[in-house]
């Protein structure tokens, strides 16, 4: 099983100064053989995010790095966070695969900014691809080193040893034998991994690792796994925060007297915190709903639905992003012409987990454990929130209940560490869900307008294609176009002030799922245009190969009937790219004629990633994607009034539950000889425009706004006259 | 007010003096510091809270403390017997039916509940019984398989 930090630390008997360095830290881990690596080499070859993130620079010298310990131990320092996706298990199982030791003997310490090296955070799906193939190559630097030492140890020649579950041995003669405890005892060596090494790496892994269950599962089944609410220390106190009913509303006046009614509960004012402490949880909460507060809240006449002319409104002028050919020509040479706008509402994260802090000064040093996917963010927020440098500043991630890019937004961590110091207590601050469903940063509402046309023989003659807020990401086409424009307003998604009533970021695959939607409709409308069946309609207008396999594939596994939609069958197809992997989807739908309701009966989804470098993790992901992709696809959407948020729980805010759940079958498409692509993302962003087309093929009637709610397929029917 | 309150955790008899009411969650968070009972919504919504009160799955986020007293509460932390996980929680294990693991603990105790109460569940019965107890990492498809495969087990007889 994992072992956590603490636990690493006492028995590896260190005691941290509070102040470390990545260089001294290395020195103080002493014995033992070092490899370090950097995942920039990686993200310099691939298509990768700037470099520099959030006004510091990757370091240099490295950003992960393993060490087998004296006791034979291996132990693996990342940056990054476990949230569910995987990573302690599947980082954890390629350097045991690579050492030859058992699972059990790797130790993961993660997040912790003491004791880690500076990463910019857990999203974008770049984990395991861009941080396996370094760990896996640092993982066989280490064995080599070991053999070698082993060699000289054992007076045999190198290649007369062999390695198995951590013991190296003469070929042939199993009892001249020496441990990898034995071989690290008194050393002290230190290597980095260079570049050329690590890509190397790269191109000879062919063997993908064995199916093994998650190393955390143990401790998440019998309840010890520790989440940031989990955490208790002496004296701790429970905080709960006086809320404005709206974005944008001022507090005009505050009367606390009324708290004085709940033993045990103190206000505290910190600048414009005003907070309740008690030593329970549900005292802080009967006490802050004692303050009674005068807000002036501004009018804002914005709901879900009039958002939309808000967007284009609001929309800075637009830039082309991408073109080629000649729209004109491309007009004059269709036969059949389609233009239509897709919306796309706001969507929340909304984790089981709420947003969680405990934050506790010591030694004029600020420690915060918080579910958080960027702890380094948050030592830099932190320490600036707290007028404390950088190092006075440890945040320690535990287990984090889910993320999907919401937590990526670290202020309940900033609140609690304010608190913390204000009072001189620990304090806990964990989000009610009604917290939670105001202060997530929602996936932006968006409007995408496409305009284009067929041409003879079912090929698509030019594509007009301008998103607002829907960024970038999926926006460019892979079909083969001659004329085309892909346009979108500068600043992605997040927009200038102003733009959405409340804070938007970065929900599971940026953009992309909103993209996709309208891509993917507006490909099966075409088709329709063209009298040509979905899947033959793309494969006509498709030259990349990659796509071309991965859409044989959906097809022939799902048993895709060749037929005109409508068909009546409830079929739907669509493709997508994020984060550098292909992905398609075929699903197949009933819709309730006379409620509109969607059911989802199958799924069926390929994908290719290049290696797969833990194909179960990844189909684990796979499949999550397609289950929260119900979500986005059917039901889910904020509701508010201006600044005011309507749903505060999940009474009316509805994720997928059991019943939704179809048959899901993946397919991960043998590339293994490809460079790793992400996979905690890309099977999401296709969920929303296979129903879509199902349901036209079901009945005849399009959707041109997700989610594709009863009553909008009922009037999508009306519409269509079927 | 603070009275006591007589009622069994995880098998053994307790008494607490505790403010009738306040919600079970709380006081096995807190007073007990059994942490393994999470909150997800506090309304009753999400099913993270859920525990079994003489046997049937309850949301512990609303439970008053008064109306618990001299009844038999188990949360997840009572269910591995002398390190051996229950048959329900190597299912889980067994099926990778989890990702965050955060509902993880209410989604055990809600799954050992049905099958308390009922041993050979339909596949319809157990997306019925499950159907409120929310996973945002979209792990269901496992979870009912793990629930199939430890009625199973359970059936064997070998763990009552």
């Amino acid at each position: 099983m994992t072992r956590f930090t603490d636990e690493i630390l006492e028995h590896l008997g260190i005691d941290l100064p509070s102040e470390v360095s990545r260089r001294r830290f290395l020195k103080i881990f002493g014995g033992g053989i070092v490899v370090t690596v950097s995942a920039n080499d990686l993200l310099a070859l691939q298509r990768a995010p700037a470099r520099r993130r959030f006004g510091r620079a990757l370091p240099d010298d490295f950003n992960a790095f393993l060490r087998v310990g004296e006791d034979g131990r291996v132990s693996c320092y990342t940056g990054k966070i476990e949230m569910g996706q995987g990573v302690v298990t599947s980082l954890a199982q390629m350097l045991a695969d690579e050492l030859e030791v058992a699972l059990d003997s790797v130790d993961m310490v993660m997040g912790d900014t003491d004791l880690c090296p500076w990463d910019m955070g857990t999203f974008g799906s770049m984990s395991t691809r861009f941080f396996g193939p370094p760990l896996r190559a640092a993982a066989a630097e280490a064995r080599e080193v070991l053999l070698e030492l082993a060699a000289e140890k054992l007076e045999i020649p190198r290649d007369e040893l062999s390695v198995s579950d951590g013991v190296v041995s003469a070929v042939g003669d199993p009892d001249k034998k020496a441990s990898y405890a034995d071989l690290a005892q008194g050393q002290k060596i230190t290597r980095r991994l260079d570049r050329t090494a690590v890509l190397e790496s790269v191109e000879n892994f062919t063997v993908v690792g064995k199916p093994v269950n998650r190393t955390d599962a143990i401790a998440k089944v019998t309840g010890e796994a520790k989440f940031a609410g989990d955490i208790r220390r002496n004296g701790m106190l429970y905080a709960r925060l006086l809320r404005p009913p709206a974005h944008g509303a001022e507090l005009s006046g505050v009367d606390a007297s009324g708290i004085e009614a709940v033993e045990g509960a103190t206000m505290v004012v910190d600048g414009d915190l005003v907070a309740v402490l008690h030593p329970t949880p549900d005292g802080a909460e009967r006490a802050v709903a004692e303050i009674s507060a005068q807000w002036t809240t501004p009018d804002l006449d914005l709901d879900e639905d009039s958002i939309f002319d808000h967007l284009l409104k609001v929309a800075p002028p637009a830039e082309t992003v991408d073109s080629g050919g000649d729209l004109n020509a491309g007009m004059s040479e269709s036969v059949a012409e389609a233009r239509h706008t897709y919306l796309d509402g706001y969507v929340a994260h909304a984790p089981i987990e709420t947003h969680t802090a405990v934050a506790e000064m010591a030694d004029e040093k600020c420690i915060i454990w918080a579910s958080t996917q960027t702890p380094f963010r948050l030592q830099t927020e932190a320490a600036e929130a707290l007028g404390l440098a950088e190092e006075k500043v440890r945040v320690r991630p535990p287990f984090v209940g889910g993320g999907f890019g919401g937590k990526t937004a670290n202020r309940q961590a900033i609140e609690a560490a304010r608190l913390a110091k204000r009072t001189g207590r620990p304090v806990q601050v964990a989000w009610s869900r009604a917290e939670e469903f105001f202060f997530d940063t929602f996936r932006p509402a968006a409007v995408v307008k496409i305009d284009s046309g067929v041409g003879e023989n079912g090929r698509i003659s030019y594509w007009d294609y301008t998103t607002y807020f829907s960024g970038a990401r999926g926006a460019e086409q892979f079909y083969d176009i001659p004329h085309h424009r892909t346009v979108a307003a500068p600043g992605g998604w997040r927009g200038a002030p102003g733009t959405h009533p409340f804070a938007t970021g970065a929900w599971r695959a940026p953009g992309n799922n909103t993209n996709t939607f309208a891509r993917e409709s507006h490909i099966d409308t075409l088709a329709v245009l063209a009298g040509v069946d979905p899947v033959d309609f793309r494969l006509r207008n498709l030259k990349d190969e990659k796509m071309r396999r991965v859409l044989e594939k959906t097809a022939n596994h799902f048993g895709w009937l060749e037929a005109g939609a409508p068909s009546g069958r409830g079929q739907g197809i669509a493709l997508g790219i994020d984060a550098g992997t292909y992905v398609g989807l075929a699903v197949e739908v009933a819709v309730e004629r006379a409620t509109g309701k969607i059911r989802v009966k199958r799924m069926v989804c390929a994908q290719d990633m290049g290696l797969a470098i833990n194909p179960e993790g990844a189909t684990i992901q796979m499949e999550g994607c397609l289950t929260m992709g119900l979500g986005y696809a059917l039901a889910e959407e904020l509701r508010f009034s201006g600044g005011r948020v309507l749903d505060t729980n999940f009474d009316t805010y509805e994720i997928p539950r059991f019943s939704w759940l179809p048959e899901i079958e993946t397919i991960i498409i043998d590339a293994r000889k490809d460079p790793p692509q992400g996979g905690g993302e890309p099977a999401i962003v296709v969920v929303g425009a296979a129903i879509a087309n199902a349901v036209f093929d079901a009945v005849g009637a399009r959707l041109y706004r997700m989610p594709m709610t009863p009553e909008r397929v009922r009037i999508a029917m009306v519409r269509s006259n079927r | 007010m603070a009275k006591a309150i007589r009622l069994s955790f995880n098998g053994k008899p307790a008494t607490l003096e505790v403010d009738g009411e306040r919600m079970l969650l709380w006081v096995l968070r807190t007073e007990l510091g059994l942490t393994g009972t999470k909150f997800g919504c506090g309304q009753g919504f999400c099913g993270s809270c859920t525990v079994l009160v003489d046997g049937k799955p309850e949301r512990s986020c609303q439970l008053p403390m008064s109306g618990v007293a001299g009844k038999e509460i188990t949360s997840i932390e009572g269910l591995a017997k002398t390190g051996e996980l229950h048959p329900v929680q190597a299912a889980f294990v067994e099926h990778d039916a989890l990702q965050c693991g955060f509902c993880t603990p209410g989604m055990i105790l809600a799954a050992f509940g049905l099958l308390l109460a009922n041993p050979r569940p339909t596949r319809q019965q157990i997306l019925d019984h499950m159907e409120d107890n929310l996973c945002r990492c979209g792990a269901h498809n496992r979870i009912v398989r793990a629930i199939e495969a430890a009625a199973a087990e359970m059936r064997k007889g070998l763990r009552p």
